[in-house]
C-alpha cells in the first residue's frame, strides 16, 4: 500500500502507462531492452502501486521499502515505473540513454533517484539485498527490500550464494522476484543452462516460493500480498513467467527479442497496438 | 620403505598461521583485532564481516567482544562484498576480512561494482599479503596491489608492522570511502615504535637518511629495508629508507623530492610482483616529473611462486634482508 496520495487508478492502467513510457524511451534510443520492459510492466505496477511504501518527493526516505534492480539492463522498465510513480520528473523521459542524462541504459545508483544499485554486471542484486536486509534489521527497521532479477542471472553463482545466505539469516524482510521470460543473450534460458524445476530448487534452499503468470496482474498482486504477509522467518520469492514484448503483439512475435531493434515508423505502430490491447482488455 | 622422517631433514612448508617475525623480534599479538575492538567501543556503526576466515584474520577478537556485530558470511567472497555494500547503504561501516587473494581476485568485480563505484564506506582488510605463506599460488597475493590500484575511488594501504596496523585502523575508519588494506596477523613484528612513527593516510615518511641509496618501500619490505640499511653500515654504504604505506593515493611530492637528490641510487622494495605495484607507481611518478636516477626493483618475479618454507622462498626471490643487501652492493659496484 503506497503512502503517497494517488488517484483512483487501477493497477492495469498503471501497467499500461508504464509500458507506454517504456516505448517512448525506446523510441528515443531506436533500440534496446524493450521486450523486457513490456514483459515486466505488470510486476513493476504491482511493486510501485500495490506493494511498496515510499515517498515520491523523498526518494531517500529512511522508512521506504527499497527496490533493487539486479538486472541493470531493465533500467528502461524501472525508469518507466519511476516516471509513473512521480519519482522521476516527466521532462527527463526524452533524455533516456543520451549524453549527460541521469537515465543511462544501464542503471546507475550514484546519480539516478530511485535507482538503488548499479546492476549492469548481473548476478549481484541478491548479495547486496542480503546486506541491506541485515542492515535494516540491525536498525530495527520494518522496511522490506524488493529485488528483481532475471532468469539468465540464475546462471551466476553469486545468485545462489545470495539464496543460501538469505535463508540462513532468515531474512523475512526480503522479497525477490525472478523474471522468467526464457530469453537471454545467446538464446532461450532453459536451453543455455537448464534451471527447471525451479520451484523445488528454491524451496529446498529454504525460501517461501510462489510461481505466477507474471502478466496476470491480479495473480501478481495476490502473490505480492502473500509474500509480504507471510509470518514465517524465511525470505520470499515470486517466480514470474512472463512474455517478452507483452502488450504489443508484433513485438511478442519478434524472434530476435533480447535486444530489440525497432524501425522508426514501428514505434508509432507499437504505441497504437498497445493502446488497442489495453482498450480491448477493459472491454 | 617404513618411514621417510629419518632421512635428511628439510625445512617444512610454512603454514598459514606462521608468523612473519624473525627470531628474537619484538612482536605484538593480533594488532588488527585488538585495534578494531577498541575502536568499535566508541564507533557503534562498525561491524565485522568475513568469509570463513575470522580466526585467520584476527577478526575473532572483535567477534568475541561484539558477537552481535560480527557477521560470518560463509566461504562466499562475492556475497561478502555485495553484502558489505548493502550494509554500507544502510549506515554501517563494515570491516571486511578474508585473504588478499580471495578479495582481490575472486571478488574483484563485486568490489568494483557494488562498493567502489558508489564510493561506499567499506574497509577491506586482508591477510597473507604478497609472499607471506609457503602454501602456494592459491594463497600468495602477488598482484593484489596492482589490481586494487587500478580501481577508481579505492585507497590502498600496505602497512609495515604492529604499530602501523594499530594506527591504521582508526585512520581508515575516519576516511570516508572504500579502503583496501593488507594485514599481518598473529604475532606481528613491532619495528616502528623506536622511530617515533605516526601513520598518516596518504603520507610517505623518511625513517632514516642516507647519501648512497634511497630504498622506497612498503609493508614488510620496510622492515627488511631498515635491516638492510643497518647491515650495509659495516660496508660503508649509507642507506636512506622512505616508507610508503599508502600505495594509493601515492605521496608523489615526497617521492619526487627525495628521488631528485642527486647521487643516490633508488631501490623500490615491495612484497609484490614487479608488475603494477609500488615499483611501477614510483617509476611512472619519476618519469612524469622528469626525474632521472639509477632505478632498481626488489620485488617478486612475474611467475607463479613456489611452495615451501618462507625463509627459503624469500631468499630465492630476493626479498630477504641478506639477498637484498647483497644485491644492493652488487648494483653499486
Amino acid at each position: 500500500m503506497s503512502t503517497t496520495v494517488i488517484e483512483d487508478v487501477t493497477l492495469a492502467e498503471r501497467a499500461y502507462r508504464i509500458r507506454r513510457n517504456a516505448l517512448l524511451m525506446g523510441e528515443v534510443q531506436g533500440q534496446g531492452y524493450i521486450g523486457q520492459a513490456l514483459d515486466i510492466a505488470d510486476v513493476l505496477a504491482v511493486s510501485y502501486f500495490g506493494a511498496m511504501n515510499y515517498r515520491a518527493a523523498e526518494p531517500d526516505w529512511e522508512d521506504r521499502d527499497r527496490f533493487l534492480l539486479s538486472n541493470g539492463h531493465y533500467a528502461i522498465a524501472l525508469y518507466a515505473a519511476l516516471f509513473e510513480a512521480g519519482i522521476l520528473p516527466e521532462e527527463e523521459l526524452e533524455t533516456y540513454g543520451s549524453d549527460d542524462s541521469r537515465l543511462p541504459m544501464s542503471g546507475m545508483a550514484s546519480y539516478t533517484p530511485g535507482m538503488e544499485m548499479s546492476g549492469g554486471s548481473l548476478g549481484q542484486g541478491l548479495t547486496i539485498a542480503v546486506g541491506r536486509c541485515l542492515g535494516l534489521k540491525r536498525k530495527g527497521s520494518k522496511s522490506f527490500v524488493y529485488t528483481l532479477f532475471s532468469d539468465g542471472e540464475l546462471d551466476e553463482g553469486a545468485v545462489w550464494e545470495g539464496l543460501l545466505s538469505a535463508a540462513h539469516w532468515k531474512l523475512d524482510n526480503l522479497i525477490a522476484m525472478v523474471d522468467v521470460n526464457n530469453q537471454q543473450a545467446d538464446g532461450p534460458s532453459t536451453q543455455i543452462m537448464a534451471f527447471e524445476p525451479l520451484v523445488p530448487k528454491l524451496e529446498a534452499f529454504g525460501w517461501y516460493v510462489q510461481r505466477v503468470n507474471g502478466n496476470d496482474i491480479g495473480a501478481v498482486k495476490e502473490a505480492f500480498d502473500n509474500a509480504r504477509n507471510l509470518k514465517e522467518p524465511k525470505p520470499r520469492i515470486i517466480v514470474c513467467d512472463t512474455k517478452m514484448g507483452c502488450g504489443v503483439p508484433f513485438l511478442e512475435q519478434r524472434e530476435k527479442n533480447h535486444f530489440i531493434r525497432v524501425d522508426a515508423h514501428e514505434w508509432k505502430l507499437a504505441l497504437e497496438a498497445l493502446d488497442e490491447t489495453f482498450a480491448g482488455s477493459k472491454a | 620403505m617404513n618411514s621417510v622422517v629419518d632421512k635428511k631433514p628439510r625445512l617444512k612448508t610454512s603454514a598459514m598461521i606462521a608468523s612473519i617475525a624473525g627470531e628474537g623480534q619484538v612482536t605484538r599479538s593480533a594488532p588488527f583485532g585488538h585495534a578494531l575492538a577498541a575502536l568499535a567501543r566508541t564507533k557503534t556503526n562498525i561491524i565485522g564481516m568475513t568469509a570463513d576466515l575470522g580466526k585467520y584474520t584476527d577478526l575473532h577478537i572483535f567477534a568475541k567482544e561484539f558477537p552481535e556485530r560480527y557477521y560470518q558470511m560463509g566461504m562466499a567472497e562475492q556475497l561478502l562484498m555485495g553484502a558489505a555494500a548493502g550494509f554500507a547503504h544502510e549506515g554501517a561501516q563494515p570491516f571486511v576480512t578474508t585473504y588478499a587473494v580471495f578479495a582481490t581476485r575472486r571478488a574483484y568485480d563485486f568490489i568494483h561494482q557494488t562498493i567502489a563505484e558508489d564510493n561506499l564506506d567499506v574497509k577491506i582488510v586482508c591477510a597473507l599479503p604478497g609472499l607471506t605463506t609457503g602454501y602456494g599460488p592459491s594463497h600468495q597475493a602477488a598482484e593484489d596491489l596492482a589490481l586494487m590500484r587500478a580501481m577508481p575511488n579505492m585507497t590502498v594501504i600496505d602497512p609495515c608492522d604492529a604499530l602501523e596496523i594499530e594506527q591504521m585502523v582508526p585512520a581508515i575508519s575516519a576516511h570516508k570511502g572504500p579502503v583496501y588494506a593488507r594485514l599481518l596477523r598473529g604475532n606481528v613484528p613491532a619495528v616502528l615504535d623506536e622511530y617515533n612513527y605516526q601513520f598518516e593516510l596518504g603520507k610517505a615518511k623518511m625513517l632514516r637518511g642516507g647519501n648512497d641509496v634511497l630504498i622506497i618501500s612498503s609493508g614488510i619490505m620496510t622492515m627488511r629495508a631498515l635491516e638492510t640499511a643497518k647491515a650495509l653500515e659495516s660496508d660503508k654504504v649509507d642507506v636512506a629508507v622512505l616508507h610508503v604505506p599508502t600505495i594509493k593515493p601515492l605521496d608523489t611530492e615526497t617521492i619526487i623530492r627525495e628521488a631528485r637528490r642527486t647521487g643516490r641510487m633508488v631501490v623500490v622494495a615491495e612484497n609484490h610482483t614487479v608488475i603494477g605495484g609500488l615499483g611501477e607507481a614510483v617509476a611512472t611518478t619519476l618519469m612524469r616529473a622528469g626525474v632521472s636516477c639509477t632505478f632498481k626493483q626488489v620485488a617478486l618475479p612475474d611467475e607463479f611462486l613456489d611452495a615451501g618454507a618462507l625463509p627459503t622462498l624469500h631468499d630465492r626471490y630476493g626479498i630477504s634482508t641478506n639477498v637484498m643487501a647483497t644485491n644492493i652492493k652488487q648494483w653499486l659496484a
